[in-house]
């Protein structure tokens, strides 16, 4: 535990000291100055919009920052549909993988599209380099951005008063992704390779084994490599909080995380943009304090669930303690703990925390089979998508569903001090409330409702991989990932099917739209009002007191609608763990 | 309407060639041209043919080699063109039975061996492709590999600590040995004495 | 103080009539208005059908159990009727004090807009805006209007508890009269201007009644928030039932699928009950709470924004001095005598009647103690008037003034006389102590000036301090110079203050701190007030006001005491607070809840899960019980609470937040795990 302890809290350092920077220069980014990069990028800029007909200085409503976004996505998922199902006649797919299937390749579309990345494919097997590239990077770009044109409205929307004007959505978007990612993820990328990230145009290696092996009557004399533009898309699709894997196992592939170093880095490179941002926040609504309060209060979550899920990993599995075999913490054992599905060089400490990064932000990448991670450790992956991707949260996302839990938190404290509530100087009345229940109460509705529809259905508990509650948590954690889009997944359920594509295509729309429009309707209403200025009366949202109310909001409306669930998947499933045990350990008592 | 779909179209093909073209390709091409090797899969060259990756690990279960972690990849174990794990729960039954069964099988190649057996060993990885075993791993092996190759065990001891991978930082991950590296220098080695017992 | 309420309203007598109104309340068309309880009203019919279903298939143990279970649900629905019937009770009491003062009147219309016009006999409810009628001596004035001629005095007791008659007359700011009030001596001729039955009374009586059928904006926001709590709750147990199946059919195979009267006591237990339950309830205590102190909101929505206001616009007079400002010197001028000051000045006020000008009379006595106790005959009363902003007599050869600086300089000087240098001084001296200075003037000679000085209500001062505390800026409003306000505001530790004020410059002030984003509340009662009232978020009308400022203002104090604006400000924060508080401790209730239940639902499937039975309940159907009783016990153990408000305390926004959230927020989390461990122990008992 003290090796998860050190680790942790230097990610944890890392990130906020590469954040604090990076935020300042993406205030700077985002409120349209002049940053050091600019004699750079601003030409490039001026020309995207010249080529596009896109007047930076029109400036948007709510209404129809909302209607570019959809209409921009919607041309994003129908380029990458069309190249996902037209692969056999495009160039650069040499090994002739052929067209995806159409349910397969809408799920897909969906899925990078609505920056979920749920994957019901194998990438090796499915993808060629170009629609690696021109298919997906590109969505690993442009829906980590949809995420900022999300934040940023919604800061304006407190910031601005008398207002209907929210921001160019075209701006937002083009100068995230030039400003921010772009240069972001060419260093990242370059840092990856130096590791040992490849990256080729070629898709295939075969190697010729030293040590050929009989396979059944078959001897095996070679071995095919996969590889292909692999560090250019690793790095956005961390940095982007993106999750989707080039090869089937995702962070777990030896080429896509080679190291203990990559894996710290990648750990940290989930969490350094949600943290950027928060920065950001803090400088755009000229609100540090507010910020600090939101930063402890995911760290409130965050600090103990990664260390429980770190503390469960390294626990001996019950079940094999039985048996003659060493899993006790040890450096020399790779860490011990529950190695099943875990690569030596990464150890089930380095599994938990990447864990919890990849789930508390909207990454869903993974490096270590998560539906074999102890029962309790797979339920902190669950419980952090089900808090609502708030704790860091997705990039952009994360912060303005926490923003949306702040206003819940400050509408039963402002009532708390005597007050009809205002956050941030703005009053939260009908309306606010209004889209702030739409936002936040449809996830836990899309999930649950499409988890009972599943267990229902026998074709949704046919995919199931393993027997017992697990097996619930499976299809729990198939329709909380996509309806947070998170994009993790418990590997075991065979989610390749047409029950599953259409379950969780739909899950991931509504899970991302029906967040989005309710809150920027909400900074539309909220750009109209009249700023209020804050007064000793005022609900003070900088406090340690806001920090435990807002904690509790999201825990009592938030997450208290899972508890059940989550006590009949891994909630028994650790009891089943542990008694079975308890029997066993009699067993073994009894007989000398 | 027509004007911000012109736009939406525009703006989003010249995003994803910046995104999916250019930027893919500088940074192919600055990896190719700042890390040559690295750049193309760590790939392991014998007698000009390529015979694996160095971060890409094996199926060797042979007595006379340090035996990899066991691979969840279908048809073949270690196919590095399908990486996959075996995604079994804690409380799967089946988790004992395989563990039983590799057990097994460890003491088929070696009845002698005692203690118990590191867990790397008997479980399969997250990628199916793991390239290392722990260090408890390989000093459980060394006897058997001693008496099976015929080499002293203070060479092996020297052998597996040379092919040792520590991380730049103790916390960040636990030391482990690069299984293919290993083998194949204890390969070269059998070779040599092989030509010397000639 | 609660004049209009009888003494035995908040007590015990009230419980049974309410407790009636309880019960018929429970018609549907009257649980449908509050979603919450409506969802525990429809889970009480359908586990009673479900009983009779058990009864009739012959599994009297199962619907023994269910029976239990829908008992106390229709307990629950029946507790919270009773909170809202209380609070109406309570509200209806205070209505029909006030409507016993409405009795069945007759009125005489005129024919003409004249005291001898051609008179008839009406019925007083007949009467229609516009219509003239005459009021004499004894008689109770049959509907609001304005007085056109005449002047009377009124004894207004019936609506505003002020034994003391008032005078009412023909133009300016005392031409309103209130239906119910009694003319005590003279006449007046009065224009109607209220439709029947639309009275002051007959609205107040409207509102203290209706009131409490609208919602607040702010109630509203609150309702959306337990509607869709209900709402995910209701998916919540709604696919627990398949969780439950998924579990014991393809998990686990073993034990039995959650059974519906487990999965509806689960709902009602979860969805937020207790403060969906008391919510109409707290909104009318604290209409109630306001009409304690005898003031009359025209809607539930003033209250509330009472609770917001930032700024606070009060009149000095009255509210922050005791209102009366008494000479306390004579400062003669050039080669006036102190006696000769003191003569004339008494001399010009002896015909005063206000208090201001009583005092220089009794202060001209201490120097003068000849000084006549009435005008000589002959003598002419020149009153005061807004033009000439100053008073006096006028003798046989002589014409004696006295008034502000200003108007008696102008009057000096345009009789030909000079103004002393050292007038000025003398002034300005005066009024930077925060006094007001008087100037007297015999003919074209200014004699000297007499120095009045204000009187700052004991108290007021540390009020203001706790309204800083508070976060809300007072702001002392005062026609006097800026001098003499600075140093009053000073006094009485007011934060900024408006001097000179006119109707217009008092608007022009609430629009400023408008747009600054301030909600601004003020006291007022003259017909120039109106504006501003209707301007300000939250307008308090003395009862004894003008008809147009009671109009323009949301609020009516029947006791016309402009201090009261401060209570009504701690009452709005106190009817906010305690909705907050509630539904925190609502939703907080819920952790034990799930504890109590869940294991008891899934224990006979995974018999592990026995460990999350932290309060050791005593078998899985009395944790149900216990849980549901809490749930509804719960209700009526703060009815009480609702009604009186949580408890207010003047401080900082961070240390109420912090009290409250340790209060009901960690009350509500630990509290029913207490109370569920405890039902369950009398529950084991037989």
């Amino acid at each position: 535990m003290t090796t998860a302890l050190f680790l942790l809290f230097s990610i944890l350092a890392l990130t906020f000291l590469l954040a604090l920077p990076l935020g300042l220069y993406a205030a700077r980014v985002f409120a349209g100055e002049r940053v050091w990069t600019s004699p750079l990028l601003a030409p490039l800029e001026r020309a995207v919009y010249r080529l596009a007909g896109v007047d930076p200085a029109n400036e948007m409503d709510w209404k129809k920052y909302a209607t570019s976004l959809l209409l921009f996505n919607f041309a994003g998922f129908l380029f990458l549909y069309l190249i996902l199902r037209l692969q056999p006649l495009l160039p650069l797919d040499p090994l002739h993988l052929g067209a995806v299937p159409p349910g397969s390749a809408f799920n897909t579309a969906v899925s990078f599209v609505t920056n979920t990345n749920w994957q019901d494919y194998a990438g090796e097997t499915t993808l060629g380099p170009l629609a690696q590239m021109l298919g997906l990077t590109v969505q690993n770009f442009l829906s980590a951005a949809v995420g900022v044109t999300l934040l940023l409205p919604l800061v304006r929307g407190f910031v601005r008063h008398e207002t209907d004007r929210l921001g160019n959505y075209w701006v937002d978007l083009t100068r995230t992704v030039l400003y921010i990612l772009l240069p972001l993820s060419l260093v990242f990328a370059l840092v990856l390779v130096a590791q040992g990230v490849p990256d080729t145009l070629t898709a295939l290696v075969r190697a010729h084994l030293v040590f050929p092996f009989h396979e059944g009557a078959h001897l095996v004399r070679h071995q095919a490599i996969a590889l292909g533009p692999v560090a250019s898309q690793e790095a956005i699709k961390i940095l982007g909080n993106n999750g989707g894997g080039f090869f089937n196992v995702n962070s777990a592939h030896p080429f896509e995380n080679p190291t203990a170093l990559t894996n710290a880095l990648e750990t940290v490179a989930m969490l350094l943009l949600p943290a950027t941002l928060l920065v950001a926040f803090a400088r755009l609504a000229r609100a540090p304090g507010t910020a600090v309060a939101l930063v402890i209060a995911t760290l409130l979550f965050f600090i103990p669930l990664a260390l429980l899920s770190a503390h469960e990993e390294l626990s001996p599995n019950p079940r094999i303690a039985v048996l003659s075999v060493a899993q006790h913490p040890s450096p020399r054992l790779a860490g011990g703990g529950n190695l099943v599905g875990v690569d030596d060089r990464i150890g089930a400490v380095g599994c938990a925390l990447f864990a919890t990064a990849a789930t508390a932000t909207s990454t869903g990448a993974a490096n270590c089979a998560y539906d074999s991670m102890m029962p309790l450790a797979g339920g902190v992956n669950l419980f952090l998508m089900q808090l609502g991707e708030v704790v860091f949260g997705g990039i952009g996302t994360g912060l303005a569903s926490l923003l949306a839990f702040a206003v819940f938190a400050v509408f039963l404290g402002g009532l708390m001090v005597g007050r009809t509530p205002e956050f941030l100087g703005k009053k939260i009345e009908t309306f606010e409330m209004k889209m702030v229940s739409l936002s936040i109460l449809v996830m836990p509705l899309v999930v649950l409702v499409g988890t009972a529809v599943a267990v229902l259905s026998p074709a949704g508990r046919a995919s199931v991989g393993n027997p017992g509650p697990h097996g619930f948590s499976e299809i729990l954690y198939a329709l909380t990932s996509p309806g947070n889009n998170n994009g993790s997944a418990f590997g075991g359920l065979d989610a390749a099917t047409r029950f599953y594509n259409i379950l969780t295509g739909v899950a991931m729309l509504l899970g991302r739209y029906w967040v989005y429009l309710p809150l920027l309707a909400m900074a539309g209403s909220l750009a109209r009002k009249r700023t209020v200025p804050v007064g000793a009366g005022t609900l003070p949202t900088h406090t340690l007191t806001f920090v435990v109310l807002l904690a509790g909001s999201i825990l009592l409306i938030g997450a208290l609608n899972f508890l059940p669930a989550l006590v009949l998947g891994p909630g028994a499933d650790q009891a089943l763990l542990m008694t079975r045990a308890a029997h066993a350990a009699l067993v073994r008592r009894a007989a000398p | 309407m027509f004007r911000s779909l012109s736009t939406t179209v525009r703006l989003f093909l010249l995003l994803a060639v910046v995104s999916g073209l250019v930027y893919p390709l500088a940074v192919l091409g600055l990896a190719h041209l700042l890390f040559p090797a690295k750049s193309q899969g760590s790939l392991l060259v014998r007698r000009g043919r390529v015979v694996g990756s160095a971060l890409i690990g094996q199926e060797i279960i042979r007595p006379r080699y340090f035996w990899s972690r066991p691979s969840a990849t279908t048809p073949v174990p270690y196919d590095a063109d399908a990486s996959n794990a075996s995604n079994t729960a804690p409380t799967n039954p089946r988790l004992v039975a395989d563990i039983r069964r590799r057990l097994a099988r460890l003491e088929h190649a070696d009845p002698g061996a005692h203690g118990p057996v590191p867990i790397d060993l008997v479980t399969t990885s997250g990628s199916g492709l793991d390239p290392d075993i722990s260090l408890a791993a390989a000093a459980y092996q060394i006897p058997r590999v001693a008496r099976a190759g015929g080499l002293p065990v203070r060479t092996l001891e020297r052998l597996v600590s040379a092919h040792t991978e520590r991380p730049p930082l103790p916390f960040l991950g636990p030391p482990v040995v690069a299984v293919l590296p290993l083998d194949l220098a204890l390969h070269r080695l059998y070779e040599k004495e092989q030509k010397g017992r000639r | 103080m609660s004049r209009a309420v009888p003494a035995d309203a908040h007590g015990w007598t009230l419980v049974r009539p309410a407790l009636l109104d309880s019960l018929r309340k429970l018609h549907p068309r009257g649980q449908v208005r509050n979603p919450v309880m409506f969802v525990v009203y429809v889970g009480a019919w359908f586990l009673l059908a479900l009983v009779v279903r058990d009864l009739a298939t012959g599994r009297a143990s199962l619907a023994g159990f269910t029976a239990a279970i829908d008992l106390w649900l229709w307990l629950t629905c029946l507790f919270a009727n009773l909170a809202e019937a209380l609070a109406e009770r309570q509200g209806k009491a205070q209505a029909a004090s006030l409507r016993a003062t409405r009795q069945e009147v007759r009125a005489k219309r005129l024919a003409a807009p004249r005291h001898d016009a051609a008179r008839e006999e009406v019925a007083g409810a007949d009467l229609r805006p516009g219509e003239i009628i005459l009021i004499e001596a004894g008689d109770v004035i049959p509907s609001d209007g304005e007085a056109i001629e005449g002047v009377a005095s009124v004894d207004e007791s019936a609506v505003t508890g002020e034994s003391a008659p008032v005078i009412r007359e023909a133009g300016g700011d005392k031409s309103a009269v209130t239906a119910g009030t009694t003319v005590l001596s003279d006449w007046l001729v009065v224009r109607v201007t209220s439709e029947p039955g639309a009275t002051f009374i007959d609205r107040m009586i409207h509102m203290v009644e209706s009131t409490t059928r609208r919602k607040t904006p702010n109630e509203i926001a609150l309702g959306i928030l337990l509607v869709v709590l209900t709402l995910v709750f209701l998916v919540v147990t709604a696919t627990l039932y398949a969780f439950s199946w998924y579990a014991v059919h393809t998990a686990a195979h073993s034990g039995q699928v959650i059974g519906l009267t487990v999965l509806v006591a689960l709902l009602v237990c979860l969805i937020p009950t207790t403060i969906g339950g008391l919510l109409p309830a707290i909104g009318i205590a604290g209409i109630i709470r306001l009409m304690r102190h005898n003031v009359v909101a025209t809607s539930g929505r003033a209250i509330e924004a009472a609770g917001d206001v930032d700024v606070l616009l009060l009149d000095k007079t009255g509210t922050i001095t005791y209102g009366n400002r008494r000479a306390s010197a004579f400062h003669p001028v050039g080669r006036t005598s102190p006696a000769e000051l003191a003569e004339i000045a008494g001399l010009s006020s002896l015909a005063d009647d206000t208090p201001e000008g009583k005092s220089i009379v009794e202060l001209a006595r201490k120097s003068v103690p000849s000084l006549a106790s009435a005008l000589p005959p002959g003598a002419t009363l020149i009153p005061f008037t807004a033009e000439t902003r100053m008073s006096g007599v006028d003798l046989d050869r002589e014409h004696l003034r006295k008034g502000a600086s200003d108007a008696i300089r102008a009057h000096v000087e345009r009789s030909g006389g000079a103004w002393p240098e050292e007038m000025d001084g003398i002034i300005h001296k005066i009024a930077a102590a925060g006094c007001t200075p008087l100037v007297v003037a015999r003919d074209a000679r200014a004699l000297g000036v007499v120095e009045l000085r204000d009187v700052v209500k004991s108290g007021i001062r540390e009020r203001f301090a706790r309204f800083r505390t508070m976060g809300i800026q007072t702001v002392m409003v005062t026609g006097d110079n800026p001098l003499t306000a600075a140093t009053i505001a000073a006094e009485a530790g007011v934060d900024d203050y408006l001097a000179e004020a006119k109707p217009e410059t008092k608007l022009a002030r609430i629009r400023a701190y408008q747009k600054d984003g301030y909600m601004v509340a003020m006291t007022g009662d003259g017909t120039n007030d109106a504006p501003a009232l209707a301007q300000a978020d939250v307008g308090l009308c003395m009862a004894s006001g003008t008809q147009a400022a009671r109009e323009a203002a949301n609020m009516v104090d029947l006791d016309s005491n402009p201090t009261k604006l401060l209570e009504i400000v701690e009452i709005g924060k106190q009817l906010l607070i305690t909705r907050g508080a509630l539904t925190t401790f609502s939703v907080a209730n819920d952790v034990a809840k799930y504890f109590a239940i869940l294991p008891a639902a899934f224990v006979a499937v995974y018999p592990g899960l026995g460990v999350l039975n932290i309060m050791g309940l005593s078998s899985p159907a009395h944790a149900v019980l216990a849980a549901i009783i809490f749930n509804a016990l719960v209700i009526p153990l703060l009815i009480p609470l609702a009604l009186r408000g949580v408890r207010f305390r003047a401080t900082s926004a961070t240390r109420l937040l912090r009290r409250n959230l340790w209060i009901y927020g960690l009350g509500g989390l630990v509290f029913p795990f207490v109370g569920i461990k405890l039902i369950d122990l009398l529950l084991t008992l037989h």
